[in-house]
Formats: C-alpha cells, sequence, structure tokens
C-alpha cells in the first residue's frame, strides 16, 4: 500500500479550499488529520519492511512500461523523519499561524508540500522524482514568500531563480540519460548502464556533473549556498522547520544518494568529491556563522555547516561512514527543526529576531530556553545528547579511512560550534536585561508540545542511539551499499 | 549531433540573459528561454529517420513512428513551467510595490 | 476596446468555448486532451476581460465559483484515481474499454481528460484576473473608480 503516501496530502490539499469557505475552522483540522495518519503509516512501514523490500505498481503495468514505487531502508528513514518533523510543524502552526491572515492558503501549501516530499521518498522511477520533486519546489517558494513582506519577496526571488536553474540542470541529466538507455526506470537504468559498452560510458560522466550541481543546489553545498540564508529566516517558523530540517535532506541529501549510489555507481572520483563538498562546506558555514546577529539566519548558516557533515560522512563510502552520515542526518532534523521552533517562539513573544535586543528569556519563557539548551547541546556534540553520538561515528570512520584532514576538521568544526551556540544562549537567554523585555509571556500551548516531544526525542536518540542504529539507520546504509544490485532486487532476478 | 549543439548553444543564451541583464522582467525571460531550451533538447531526443506523427488514425496504416515517450514528458514539463513562471511574475509585481523599482542592484535589503 | 473588437468578441468567444470541448472530449483519438482544452476554454475568459474588461467576465463567473471550480476538478482527478483501488491497483483502468477511434472508449481516460480540463481552466483564469488585480502603485492614484 505504497501510494498511501501521496493518497492522504493530496486528497488533503484538494479538499481545504472547499471546506475551508464552507466552515471556518476545518483547514486545521483536515491537515493535522493527515499529518497524524502519515506518522502512523511510516512508523507501520518499518515493519513492512521486515519482510523485504516491497514494491507497487501505478495501474497494473509492469516495469519498465509503468511507474513503480519501492520501499527499502532508505526511504523508511526518509518517510520517518519526513512525517515526524511534518506532523510536529502542522501542531505548533494551529497557534502560529494567527499571526497571519489566510490559514486556508497555508494548510493547502504545507499539504502539498508534504505530499510531494512523500513522492519523492517513494518513488523508483526516475521522472516521477522529478515531477514530485518538483511539486515541492514549488510549494516551497510559495511558502517562504508568505508574509509577503518587503525582505520576504526579495528572498523568495533570490530561492526561486537558483532553484529554477537547479531542476533545469537535473532535467538536461534526465534527459541524457533517456536518450542513451531509453528507459526511465531506475533499477532499469542501472542494468542498461552497466551492460552497455564502455564508450558509451562516458555519458555517466555528464549525468554525474549535472546530477551534483542540480541536486547539490538544492541541498546547499557550498559552491551553491547562496539562497540559504536569505531564504530559511523570511520563512515562517513552522516552514523554516520544514525546510531546512526536511527538504533539503530529501530532494538533496536523498536524491543524490539514490542516483548516485544506485544509478550511476559510485566511484573514486564521487567519493573524492563529496568529501572535498562536505569539508569546504563544514568550514565556510561555521566561518561566517560567526558573525551574525540575527537568531534565525546564524541557525541557517550553520544548516550549511551540518549538511557538509552528512556529505562528508557518506562521501568516506566506508559502511561506517555511511551509517555515520545518515545518523548525522536524522539528528540535525531533530535538533534543527527544534531550534527554528524556538527562535520562531522568541519571536512570536518578544517580536524581534536580533540577538542584541533579546536577553534575559529564561525566567520568562521556561520550557522554550530548556529545550533550548538540549537543542544546542546536540548540536555541538556534548553527550549524552544525540549529536555527540553521530559525530563520534563519523569522526571515527574518518580516522579509520585514513583522511586525516577531515577528521581534524570535524573536531574543529565542532568547536567552534559549541562557541557560537554557547552565544545564542547567553544572548537570548541567560544575560538580564531590565526593561524592554519586561512584559514577556510564555509561548501557547501547541507551540510549546510541539518544542518538547522533539526535545523529548532528542534525549531518547542519545540515550538509545544503539537499538536505534540497528533497527533503522543499518538497513538505510544497507540499501545504498548495496550498490548496483538495486537494479536486482527491483527487478526480481 | 548539430541539432543539439543548437540547443545546448541557446541553453547559453538564456544563462547569459539571466547572468547579465538587470531588470527583473529579463532575468524571468532568460530563465523561460533555459527552460524551453531543455524540452526541445529533450523532444529532439526522439526523432527516429523518416519517422511520422505518433497518431493512430482509421484509414492510414503508420508504420514508423517518432517516439511519443518524451511528448508526454515534455507536457508535464511545459505545465511545471508554467507554474513557476506565474507564480515569479506574481512574486516580481509584489516587489515593483514594496521596493518601486526593478532593477536587482537595488533590491539588496539582504546582505552579510 | 474600440468597437470592433467588441462586436467580434461576442461572436468568437462562444466559438472558442466551443472548440475547447472539442479538443477535451477527443483528447484520447485526436492530440490535445485536458491542458490543451483547459488552456483554450481559459482563453475564451481572458478575451472577454481583454475586450470588455474584468466585471464582465467576473459577471459570469464570479471568484469563489472559479476557486470552487478548480478544487472539484482536482477532487475529481483524486477520486478516479482512488477508483481504480476498488480493481485491485492504484490508477488502475476500470472501466469498459470499448472499440477503438470510437468516443466512448478507452475507460477512465475522458473523465480525466474533463477533470484535467475543470482545474486547469479555472486556475489559468484565476492566475490572469489575481494578476490583472494587481496595478501599479503610479496607475491607483487615477485609475480610482
Amino acid at each position: 500500500m505504497l501510494p498511501i503516501f501521496v493518497i492522504i496530502p493530496l486528497g488533503c490539499a484538494f479538499l481545504i479550499p472547499i471546506a475551508s469557505k464552507w466552515r471556518k475552522g476545518s483547514a486545521q483540522i483536515l491537515a493535522n488529520l493527515a499529518g497524524g495518519l502519515l506518522l502512523l503509516f511510516s512508523i507501520k512501514s518499518i515493519f513492512w519492511l521486515k519482510t523485504g523490500i516491497k514494491l507497487y505498481y501505478l495501474g497494473g503495468w509492469k516495469p519498465p512500461f509503468g511507474i513503480a514505487m519501492a520501499l527499502d531502508g532508505m526511504t523508511v528513514l526518509m518517510l520517518i523523519v519526513v512525517n515526524l518533523i511534518g506532523c510536529l510543524a502542522l501542531v505548533y502552526s494551529i497557534d502560529y499561524i494567527k499571526r497571519y491572515t489566510s490559514p486556508a492558503l497555508y494548510y493547502t501549501l504545507f499539504s502539498l508540500l508534504l505530499a510531494g516530499l512523500n513522492g519523492v521518498v517513494v518513488s523508483a522511477d526516475l521522472f516521477n522524482l522529478f515531477v514530485f520533486l518538483e511539486i515541492t519546489s514549488i510549494a516551497s517558494y510559495a511558502l517562504v514568500a508568505f508574509g509577503t513582506e518587503a525582505e520576504e519577496l526579495e528572498a523568495s526571488f533570490k530561492y526561486l531563480v537558483l532553484g529554477s536553474v537547479a531542476s533545469i540542470l537535473i532535467l538536461l541529466a534526465i534527459g541524457m540519460l533517456l536518450g542513451s538507455v531509453s528507459t526511465l526506470n531506475m533499477a532499469d537504468i542501472s542494468r542498461s548502464l552497466a551492460a552497455s559498452s564502455s564508450s558509451s560510458k562516458d555519458i555517466i560522466l555528464y549525468c554525474t556533473a549535472l546530477f551534483i550541481m542540480g541536486f547539490g543546489l538544492k541541498t546547499a553545498l557550498v559552491p551553491f549556498h547562496a539562497w540559504l540564508p536569505d531564504a530559511h529566516p523570511a520563512a515562517p517558523a513552522p516552514m523554516s522547520a520544514m525546510l531546512s530540517g526536511v527538504v533539503i535532506k530529501t530532494i538533496g541529501v536523498y536524491a543524490l544518494c539514490r542516483v548516485v549510489f544506485n544509478i550511476l555507481g559510485f566511484t573514486q572520483m564521487i567519493s573524492s568529491i563529496f568529501i572535498w563538498l562536505g569539508i569546504i562546506s563544514m568550514l565556510v558555514g561555521v566561518l561566517l556563522a560567526i558573525g551574525q546577529w540575527d537568531f534565525k539566519r546564524l541557525l541557517a548558516y550553520h544548516s550549511i555547516s551540518q549538511i557538509g557533515y552528512v556529505i562528508f560522512g557518506i562521501g568516506l563510502g566506508t559502511p561506517l561512514g555511511i551509517m555515520g552520515g545518515l545518523f548525522h542526518l536524522f539528528n540535525h532534523s531533530l535538533f534543527k527543526s527544534l531550534l527554528f521552533l524556538n527562535a520562531g517562539s522568541v519571536e512570536y513573544s518578544t517580536g524581534t529576531r536580533q540577538l542584541e535586543k533579546l536577553g534575559g528569556l529564561s525566567k520568562q519563557m521556561p520550557v522554550t530556553s530548556a529545550t533550548s539548551l538540549i537543542a544546542s547541546l546536540s548540536i555541538a556534540g556534548i553527550p549524552p545528547f544525540c549529536g555527540f553520538w553521530s559525530k563520534l561515528v563519523i569522526i571515527i570512520a574518518a580516522f579509520q579511512a585514513n583522511n586525516i584532514a577531515g577528521g581534524v576538521v570535524c573536531v574543529l568544526v565542532g568547536i567552534i560550534t559549541l562557541a557560537s551556540f554557547l552565544k545564542i544562549q547567553k544572548y537570548v537567554f541567560i544575560r538580564k536585561v531590565e526593561e524592554a523585555m519586561a512584559g514577556v509571556k510564555e509561548a501557547p500551548l501547541y507551540m510549546l508540545f510541539s518544542m518538547a516531544v522533539l526535545a523529548v526525542l532528542c534525549v531518547a536518540a542519545g540515550l538509545l542511539f544503539l537499538p536505534f542504529m540497528d533497527t533503522i539507520i543499518k538497513p538505510a546504509s544497507d540499501a545504498l551499499l548495496e550498490g548496483l544490485n538495486y537494479a536486482g532486487l527491483i527487478l526480481g532476478t | 549531433m548539430s541539432i543539439y549543439i543548437l540547443c545546448l548553444i541557446l541553453f547559453a543564451v538564456g544563462l547569459y540573459c539571466l547572468l547579465v541583464k538587470r531588470n527583473l522582467i529579463k532575468k524571468i525571460v532568460g530563465l523561460g528561454i533555459m527552460e524551453y531550451a531543455v524540452n526541445l533538447f529533450f523532444i529532439l531526443l526522439g526523432y527516429r529517420h523518416n519517422g511520422q506523427a505518433p497518431i493512430l488514425d482509421k484509414e492510414q496504416a503508420i508504420v514508423n513512428m517518432v517516439d511519443p515517450l518524451p511528448q508526454a514528458l515534455i507536457l508535464t514539463s511545459i505545465v511545471i513551467g508554467l507554474g513557476v513562471m506565474a507564480l515569479m511574475v506574481a512574486i516580481t509585481v509584489r516587489l515593483y510595490e514594496k521596493y518601486r523599482t526593478f532593477d536587482i542592484g537595488e533590491i539588496r535589503r539582504l546582505k552579510g | 476596446m474600440s468597437l470592433i473588437v467588441k462586436r467580434i468578441t461576442k461572436i468568437t468567444v462562444s466559438l472558442i468555448f466551443l472548440y475547447g470541448v472539442y479538443i477535451v472530449l477527443h483528447g484520447h483519438i485526436t492530440p490535445g486532451g485536458g491542458f490543451a482544452g483547459g488552456v483554450i476554454i481559459a482563453l475564451s475568459f481572458i478575451h472577454l476581460v481583454l475586450a470588455f474588461g474584468k466585471e464582465a467576465a467576473l459577471k459570469r463567473l464570479n471568484e469563489t465559483a472559479v476557486s470552487a471550480i478548480e478544487s472539484l476538478g482536482g477532487l475529481l482527478f483524486w477520486g478516479i484515481a482512488l477508483l481504480g483501488l476498488l480493481g485491485g491497483v492504484f490508477f488502475l483502468n476500470i472501466l469498459p474499454k470499448g472499440r477503438i477511434f470510437h468516443l466512448f472508449s478507452s475507460g477512465t481516460i475522458v473523465l480525466c481528460n474533463i477533470a484535467i480540463f475543470l482545474k486547469v481552466g479555472a486556475g489559468l483564469f484565476a492566475i490572469f484576473i489575481a494578476l490583472a488585480a494587481m496595478r501599479m502603485p503610479a496607475e491607483k492614484k487615477e485609475g480610482k473608480k
């Protein structure tokens, strides 16, 4: 029953415009219902996977003629990430959206975003992945510009232009692959590419370059990161949490890994490209974050650096490295979403995001400051929170693969991250500012609920990391390490 | 082979327009040219020698058809391009209301 | 707009609408289908807007009706795809297929074309109305009615 992940949010997105004209508050109820159902199904998919890879042929047409959907370990990991953060961001929006004027439009766009993200993750056909990637991108461009202030429109325009260029490059690469193997099913493409003669293997080089450029732009790796520090602060806070915690991972890291590992084949050249891009992203992200005084812009720069960790871990190519990279992907979605929700809650109560104007909120907003402390310790890599274990696995994998420089850079970037988050804690929560923050109250109930659940999950993923890695992360890294055998598993021979 | 090179030259023209021109509307036109160049590249992939339009007809038996699969894919891609273009134009009109200029050099409040 | 344009518009709008409906209904026999037919039907309404102004077109089809038709088109397509589940697989073609080259053949493709035409036509008309409603600030001062 794989299409259920696309049916539920699409139906919700089409029902909300009619339902909200008929009765006022129905948009919230429909959207939250959809989010909850999706979360239940994605937890159930862990148990579906125990009996082997699941396939679903749309319309009854067998591949390579029809569109197929596949569920393997990597898909289960991404389904959990997408639907968990999506459900919690929807609960958070119940109170946050009161600052904006049209909730029905917001929930429609958010449901379309969820439909696109789930579709990208479940699809086993390359053009189907492209169509759902475009649905996700268009919904996110519209949601970044949702407040229609001057700065939000400017940020959305930059994001739009760069995102469209990325989509055009991805379409060009798909076109080159179609021209050389005449099929679009991912398993069939990898089988045809492996069986073709060595002169037509040049096409793999061109397609690799175009895919790394296109998906790298969506992931905000370093030469392509220019849209992220403008777009992530400008969006409303639950949308920032979704963007930074889910979207750049699904349409960036997941799609890149699926294409590079399972279709094109993971060679030494691609491994060194990933390692270099990862190291440069880590350094540039954290060094540019030191001089920022806007809360959300600082968090956006740290997103660039943490995604550098993930790409570096996956680029190492060893089983331990890939497991570390994927575990850090999961952890980053937890604590970065929590940090963006905290920033949104601070902005909701005080009306500002500038670090110089905030101060002393730890007494007046106790839940927000406690969850922010947990998230900051996680991202900086302090035991026993979740970030420590994933960074440790990546550093050990780097030293094991004889990449001493990469390991040293990881440790260094971790220390600078810790310094940067101590700055946030001091300026926003700990220092005493008497008169400006006088009447500030705690955030409303639904916002606190989302933040508390994410904080509990951060602590739980840190304490229970071994069983967690065995049940969820290990099948995901096995699915990537299968490499070109993916074709055999899907086509059944 | 030369047809594909012409497609990529069209792509380069669109890219030049996107990078060099300062007016927002001209940048949108450049992006449109790039999208249509890639669509053209896709459709040209489906050409077969002495092929005819891939439409079944009652009277005429067609033996040699061009490939209809890229044509169906490009229909989807054109619709997606239409959606993105409409969103871009709407955002540009609102940007003009806020900043009172179309020049990209003036729209620079987010820095650093 | 001048008198000639207005008189010709009164004649051609219905012809354009009829042509669009023809392209939608014959989508499985001749080239065209849902998207092309939807664009042509939206063009007939935009033709009205260009000749007579926004209010004339909105009198025939006001904004809530446009939004409702658009959502209805989407829901119809979603429902047809779910109906395939009755046959066992999502999106299966479950209606009888008929004989080739006839109007009532090829199962659910005709219904899908109609759903797509509703959504695309209403959607394009709504985009045009929304963009036409955004007047440039200089015009706002002199164009106030």
